[in-house]
């Protein structure tokens, strides 16, 4: 195909994109969708498992009044309406980590429906809409052994391990989002934080993309203005926020490219990589499978008590826009620091650290300063990197006794991050503390003065301020690790001058 | 001494809570005649003689021990080869499953156990159900004991040929369009579905899961109930387990046993007694009603417009479903695999266990289900047929306003011979004529012996509302007590 790809600019200069998402929660329940086995992750490979689970013959479905639960607290944060009465559906088709080759999933009727979601892209706010919010099972994991790519064709030997299937999961479909623009790829990694922060707040799922319990799958195309919606793809193996909104984005430039070649766009899934950043084509929907939807017999269907509806809805907890709305006047901050904050995607790690003690400014002066430069220079997570919320508040303990100046401080938090333990346990092992034992330090003091006797005598003089090449020689033979102001206090007592 | 074999359920359970008979003894005599019978009769599949002969020393020294006994204890039952039993072959009646021994035992099965029941063992039946004459099963058909070269019916031929047979005195079947009650009918035994929800289908391999109902076989109406309260009421583990007492059809089996249906009113269902059926079939079935009126029942005639379309209906809902449930069956984790061979691909492994490892018929209606639910087609036949199903319970409660319980004929004809209507599958599915209006409404149906016609078996079938069980067995058993009995010709 067309070797040089067009610029992010002029793409978005010629074409609008549409972009709908499709996300994929494993729900935090204990057990799964339909049977009593653990949901833990791990475990060797098919020992979570039963006749349920497995699909034997005879066995049936039981759902879990947990996911049914969680599913209606998710829907009510997104703002949808619970349906009265709902069914599960079968989705029919052939495949070795599909138990009974269906998956029982929702279809025409699903629990929750037509809701929203607020989110906020460079300060601006923008209303996602929800198309729906269904429960369903998960698969088994396979496992191809024997081919090149790790796909099916070519390997010799297929593996499958069935501890995943039936965990229960929960699919949340956007309506299509059009109109964002040159920010569609902000758009969708904003819909994604929030909805990750929504769902986090909720305790339904410890939404961890990187290992699959929040799956995301992005659905791009492309028209001229005026025109209707384009043939649109959908990118699959998207594995994290940042990913989220590279694949928008190089599909986009992708789409263009070939639109501007005077090709058509097929539509089909694709697959994201996380090294090139761009997307390659997986199986074509175009001879798409004819999945035989129809209401899953074996269950009966779900009809939530409205009374129940109601005191789930009560007991919502304070969802993140508003949490972070308190926060922000809790903090004292400015509508660009509380941005600031909320870009690094410290929020969180702000509000434990304070909670272990620091106050707010201290709190934002670690997270946002040192540590985001080193998590920027180092091209991870904020939260990831090394230091914990109760460390850097322990560490601003230390500051703040006087343990520790700032420049020793910074020199111990990258002890931490390295994982060398707790601050205080850092300070004490590579002697990093101030040295506050005035004994020690006068001698120190009294050996700067005999050995710069010139420099004393202008001190004795009136001439101040030429203590400080006795404050540096003092701070030289204890490494820095005096106090200069305590040092200067001493050096101006010892020669018998007011400072 | 008379030969234990010739015992009803109630009185065995007489003799060995008595003491009169071990359970060992009992066992061992159903075992002796199966040796001698079943060469001919073909009703068992797998016969568990070391297992029924373990449970019955187990019921016997749990006695000496003077420890409380169920009420069926020391009983031998024999279980349709659809229920899955933990660690004893479970087969459907498929190659497919030729091998399978499941890891697991049905909740039927289990309770059955509880009740200190033995099981003798499996019996034949067409593959998954799929059938009416027990013809298509993998292992080769089962003879019907009162003309070796008639079929028994089907699909729970076996069940139903064990108990004309005198190889048990009870047995457990599965009724998705009548495969219960029509072997009991043309067997001359009773066959009981119950209500839809009313017996656990947990471990019951699905055939159509919105039809599939396991119930009791028996030689007499009490025996059917007592077995219907074992193995009866609410399973967590079947979601569409009805929580609530079973109805207490024991009771109402022993109140019907008087002989006094005073102040019952039973409604003829007009379609089913009319043309369709055998006139062999009609006369027994009329001088049947003649008896109910004679024993105190007010019979009318009611009008079910819709039962016409059952029979099309099913026929689209239970090959639907049977096309998604069968789907597990690709060779992966359990059962036949074929042509595993390192050069087939996955799909084609898949594909060849399949083309092997099922029969005929169950590949015709996996065809006719996946083709009922294709997209574009969806609406014309499997939605239409549901729509079909509602009208069907409709004319059953608007009957109901008016009757206690509706009656016809339990099959069109008597028992055909092996082979006559093979060739043709329409002719096969007539046999369910009048037994898939219940399976679609949901209620309970029982076939009962009420008269011979060329000397085979005739059955009635008494339909009652969802949950009313009860009303049933009043009316069989009070028909039962005024009949018969009807005992086949020495095999």
């Amino acid at each position: 195909m067309t070797t040089t790809l067009p610029a992010y600019d002029e793409v978005v200069a010629r074409y609008e994109p549409v972009i709908g998402l499709e996300t994929h929660v494993e729900l935090g329940t204990n057990t799964k969708m339909f049977c009593g086995c653990p949901t833990d992750f791990g475990g060797a490979p098919n020992t979570r498992v039963c006749p349920v689970c497995l699909g034997l013959p005879g066995s049936l479905p039981v759902a879990n009044r947990a996911a049914v639960e969680a599913t209606i607290r998710i829907g009510l944060a997104l703002n949808c309406s619970i349906a009265q009465w709902c069914r599960f559906a079968r989705k029919n088709y052939y495949y070795p980590d599909m138990p009974k080759n269906y998956q029982i999933s929702q279809y025409d009727e699903p629990l929750c429906v037509d809701g929203y979601l607020d989110v906020e892209v460079n300060g601006e706010p923008v209303r996602i809409s929800i198309e729906r919010v269904h429960m369903e099972e998960d698969t088994g994991k396979t496992l191809h052994v024997g081919g090149a790519t790790g796909r099916i064709h070519g390997a010799t030997e297929s593996l499958v391990d069935y501890n995943r299937a039936g965990i229960p999961l929960v699919e949340i479909v956007t309506k299509p989002i059009p109109g964002a623009g040159a920010m569609a790829p902000e758009v969708a990694r904003a819909y994604v934080t929030e909805l990750r922060d929504v769902l986090r707040s909720l305790g339904v799922s410890d939404v961890r993309m990187e290992e699959g319990s929040l799956r995301c799958d992005v659905n791009t195309s492309l028209n001229l203005p005026g025109e209707q919606w384009g043939t649109r793809t959908e990118t699959k193996n998207v594995n994290s926020l940042r990913s989220v909104e590279r694949a928008v984005r190089s599909e986009m430039i992708r789409q263009a490219s070939v639109l501007a070649a005077g090709g058509r766009i097929t539509q089909e899934t694709r697959h994201f990589h996380e090294d090139t950043g761009d997307t390659t084509s997986g199986r074509s929907k175009e001879t798409a499978t004819d999945y035989r939807y129809f209401p899953e017999p074996d269950l009966v269907p779900i009809a939530p008590d409205p009374t129940w509806v109601a005191e789930l809805k009560a007991a919502l907890p304070e969802l993140p826009r508003l949490h972070r709305r308190r926060l922000q006047q809790e903090w004292g901050l400015s509508d660009p620091d509380m941005q600031s904050i909320l870009n690094a995607g410290a929020v969180e790690l702000i509000e434990a650290t304070i909670a272990a003690g620091a106050t707010p400014t201290a709190a934002r002066k670690w997270w946002l300063g040192e540590l985001s430069r080193r998590a920027n220079e180092t091209g991870v997570e904020l939260a990831d990197i090394g230091a914990t919320p109760v460390q850097v508040a322990e560490l601003q303990g230390l500051v703040d006794a006087g343990k520790l100046t700032d420049k020793l401080a910074r020199t111990v938090l990258e002890h931490v991050v390295a994982g060398e333990g707790s601050p205080a346990k850092i300070m004490a092992d590579r002697k990093l503390e101030v040295v506050s034992d005035t004994g020690a330090l006068t001698a120190a003091v009294d050996e700067a003065i005999a050995a710069n006797p010139a420099i004393a005598d202008k001190v004795r003089g009136g001439k101040v301020a030429a203590a400080g090449a006795l404050v540096g020689a003092v701070m030289k033979t204890t490494r820095g690790q005096a106090d200069a102001k305590t040092v200067r206090e001493l050096i101006l007592e010892r020669l018998g001058v007011q400072g | 001494m008379t030969d234990l074999t010739s015992f009803s359920a109630a009185e065995l359970a007489g003799l060995v809570a008595r003491g009169e008979s071990s359970a060992v003894e009992v066992t061992q005599a159903h075992l002796d005649r199966i040796s001698a019978v079943d060469d001919r009769v073909h009703a068992f599949l797998h016969v568990d003689t070391e297992g029924a002969l373990d449970a019955a020393r187990d019921v016997d020294s749990r006695r000496a021990a003077g420890e409380p006994l169920g009420p069926l204890a020391g009983v031998p039952v024999a279980v349709k080869d659809v229920l899955t039993t933990k660690g004893v072959p479970t087969t459907a009646g498929s190659k497919i499953l030729a091998d399978w021994r499941p890891p697991y035992d049905s909740t039927i099965v289990r309770r059955l156990r509880a009740a200190g029941t033995v099981m003798l063992g499996k019996t034949n039946m067409d593959e998954f159900a799929m059938g009416s004459s027990t013809e298509y099963s993998a292992f080769g058909p089962t003879h019907n004991p009162w003309d070796l070269s008639r079929i028994p019916g089907g699909s729970g031929g076996g069940s139903s040929a064990a108990l004309a047979a005198y190889e048990t005195p009870l047995s457990i079947g599965s009724d998705t369009g009548g495969s219960i009650r029509q072997p009991g009918a043309v067997t001359g035994t009773v066959g009981v579905k119950p209500t839809y929800g009313g017996t656990s289908r947990y471990g019951l391999i699905a055939f159509s899961s919105s039809l599939d109902t396991p119930g009791p076989c028996a030689r007499t109406v009490l025996d059917a109930a007592l077995l219907h309260e074992v193995i009866g009421g609410h399973d967590p583990l079947d979601s569409t387990s009805i929580p609530a007492p079973v109805p207490d059809v024991v009771a109402a089996a022993r109140l019907g046993a008087s002989g006094d249906l005073t102040g019952v009113r039973l409604g003829v269902v007009r379609e089913f007694a009319g043309e369709g059926a055998e006139p062999g079939v009609l006369a027994a079935f009329r001088a049947a009603v003649e008896t109910l009126t004679k024993l105190g029942a007010e019979v009318v005639e009611v009008s079910c417009p819709h039962f016409q379309y059952a029979l099309p209906a099913y026929y689209l809902i239970a090959p639907s479903e049977c096309s998604s449930n069968l789907a597990r069956f690709d060779g992966v984790r359990f059962g036949l695999r074929v042509g595993d061979d390192g050069i087939r691909s996955l799909e084609e492994v898949m594909s060849a266990t399949r083309e092997a490892g099922f029969g005929p018929e169950v590949k015709r209606r996996v065809m006719l289900g996946t083709y009922a639910l294709s997209s574009g087609y969806y609406d014309a036949y499997y939605g239409q047929a549901q729509k079909v199903r509602t009208l069907i319970s409709r004319d059953f409660t608007t009957a109901f306003d008016q009757v206690d319980a509706l009656i016809s004929p339990t099959t069109p004809f008597v028992a055909f011979q092996v082979g006559a209507r093979t060739a043709d599958p329409y002719q096969m599915y007539l046999a369910d004529l009048f037994t898939i209006p219940s399976n679609l409404y949901g209620g309970p149906g029982i076939s009962v012996p009420c008269g011979l016609a060329d000397g085979l078996p005739v059955g009635l079938q008494v339909m009652a509302p969802t949950m009313a069980d009860d009303r049933m067995y009043r009316v069989a058993a009070a028909l039962e007590s005024a009949v018969g009995p009807f005992t086949p010709p020495a095999l």
